[in-house]
């Protein structure tokens, strides 16, 4: 087999404090290029699955609340089936996105979506992953952005299964990537940058 | 997905010495802000080698020129005019066609026009400092733009960051998702740049540094500016048989 030559990444850098002008230039008081944001909405309306809330700051090592960041979520339908799947579903559209993107508020750090719950993700032939919702978090002093996943309690069974999940050596800290249920269909999920509740990222 | 050819390939691992130390005490913001703990390693999934897809409906016509698209009619942005251009690639050298880039950046006199930015430096009235373009059919892009300034940042007692451009890029699979800067041929300030010196290799620096191209420049309009972008590539096994790659 011939071995290929690869060519050298392009290096990562800090997406700054000023992230919302590109990425969510309305959020930042800029209609320059469009009157929305991108990712504001996942369209859940175009599919009539279960809709859920998620909610939650990220926290850095000293527990303040990061008051800039921009995370952005990216999910299988309640199907399990990636909304780009084989038939190359362009967004905006009637579909369901499965992607979503939201800035902290600048003064609580709060973030926010509107989804629905994802249904078990294929791993391979013959194994499923638990319900699951991939989190992209960047930030001023973030130099690469941090990739982690959000589960679901009410998933105990397919969560023991989980070929992610269950690749963790310290169980112990598998509860930073579930969310938890505040009430029915609102869920809350917590990034800890650093300290004792550090949540799991991932470098996949 | 039922078959196995159908299935998208596992994304190559990150080029560690490629990208910026996570921890990286000179620039301050990473002290607290960095995972301290390893991070877990797992060979990508269908999770992240699926992203989303962008419609081209969604851009605007202006939505590539800085200098005009948030000017008032006939008035145009002030400062060195540019035209940035490149293609983005994946490690295999394949362009990435029809995929998302969104740029932002400060204006000529290192202002951004920003809630937070405190800066003394005057805001343009016909300068916003975002635009977002998507790639060709050959994985080509250029935006029109002024050279942004240098602005100083509350980092050390006299910091400075050199000019440049951030730039979000989404590739085609999530696992592929990027946020960079761009900088410019000859500033003498990227050699003091913390966030820049965050990345160990030379080398990886120097692909951040896009050089001034003649042959691109409009006569009596605009100077011109490359900067290639290379995303992680994917495995190779289940297709190496086809022409064309994946
Ligand atoms: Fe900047």
């Amino acid at each position: 087999m011939k071995k290929n030559t690869l060519l050298e990444e392009t290096a990562s850098q800090t997406a700054g404090p000023y992230v919302h002008i590109g990425c969510v230039p309305n959020f930042a008081g800029l209609q320059t290029v469009t009157k929305t944001d991108l990712g504001n909405s996942l369209n859940i309306d175009a599919f009539g699955g279960q809709e859920i809330t998620i909610q939650g700051k990220v926290y850095d090592g000293d527990g303040a609340s990061v008051l800039d960041a921009l995370i952005e979520i990216w999910q299988a339908d309640g199907f399990g089936i990636y909304p780009r799947g084989n038939t190359d579903i362009a967004m905006p559209s009637n579909a369901y996105t499965g992607w979503g993107r939201c800035a902290s508020n600048l003064e609580t750090g709060e973030f926010i979506f509107k989804t629905i719950k994802p249904g078990k993700v294929i791993f391979n032939q013959d194994q499923y992953q638990a319900p699951h919702i991939t989190f992209w978090i960047v930030a001023r002093g973030i130099n690469i952005g941090l990739q982690t996943r959000m589960y679901f309690a009410e998933e105990a069974e397919a969560n023991k299964t989980d070929p992610v999940l269950s690749s963790i050596k310290d169980q112990s800290r598998v509860q930073t990537l579930i969310a938890e249920k505040t009430s029915n269909g609102n869920y809350r999920f917590d990034i800890h940058l650093q300290g004792a509740q550090e949540t799991i990222f991932f470098d996949f | 997905m039922k078959r196995k050819d159908e299935m998208p390939n596992r994304f190559l691992p990150r080029e560690k010495h490629s990208h910026p130390l996570a921890y990286f005490p000179d620039y301050k913001s990473s002290i607290k802000r960095s995972p301290q703990k390893e991070l877990l390693k797992f060979p990508t999934t269908p999770s992240e080698e699926s992203g989303p897809v962008f419609s081209p409906s969604i851009i605007g016509e202006l939505d590539n020129n800085l200098i005009l698209n948030h000017a008032d009619d006939g008035k145009s942005a002030i400062g060195q005019r540019l035209l940035v251009f490149g293609t983005v690639r994946d490690q295999h050298g394949r362009p990435i066609p029809d995929t998302l880039i969104e740029v932002w950046q400060a204006n000529a006199g290192g202002r951004y026009r920003h809630k937070n930015e405190t800066y003394l430096a005057a805001l343009d009235p016909n300068f916003g400092g975002c635009g977002r373009m998507m790639t060709d059919a050959n994985g080509n892009y250029e935006f029109h733009t002024i050279m942004p300034g240098a602005y100083p940042w509350p980092n050390g007692p006299n910091s400075w960051r050199p000019a440049h451009i951030h730039f979000s890029l989404f590739g085609e699979a999530f696992a592929q998702r990027l946020i960079t800067q761009m900088y410019f041929e000859g500033d003498p300030l990227i050699g003091l740049c913390p966030i820049v010196a965050a990345i160990q290799d030379e080398k990886a620096v120097e692909r951040l540094i896009a050089p001034l191209v003649m042959e691109k420049t409009v006569p009596m309009d605009c100077l011109a500016y490359r900067f290639d972008v290379v995303l992680r590539g994917r495995e190779q096994t289940l297709f190496e048989n086809r022409p064309e790659g994946l």
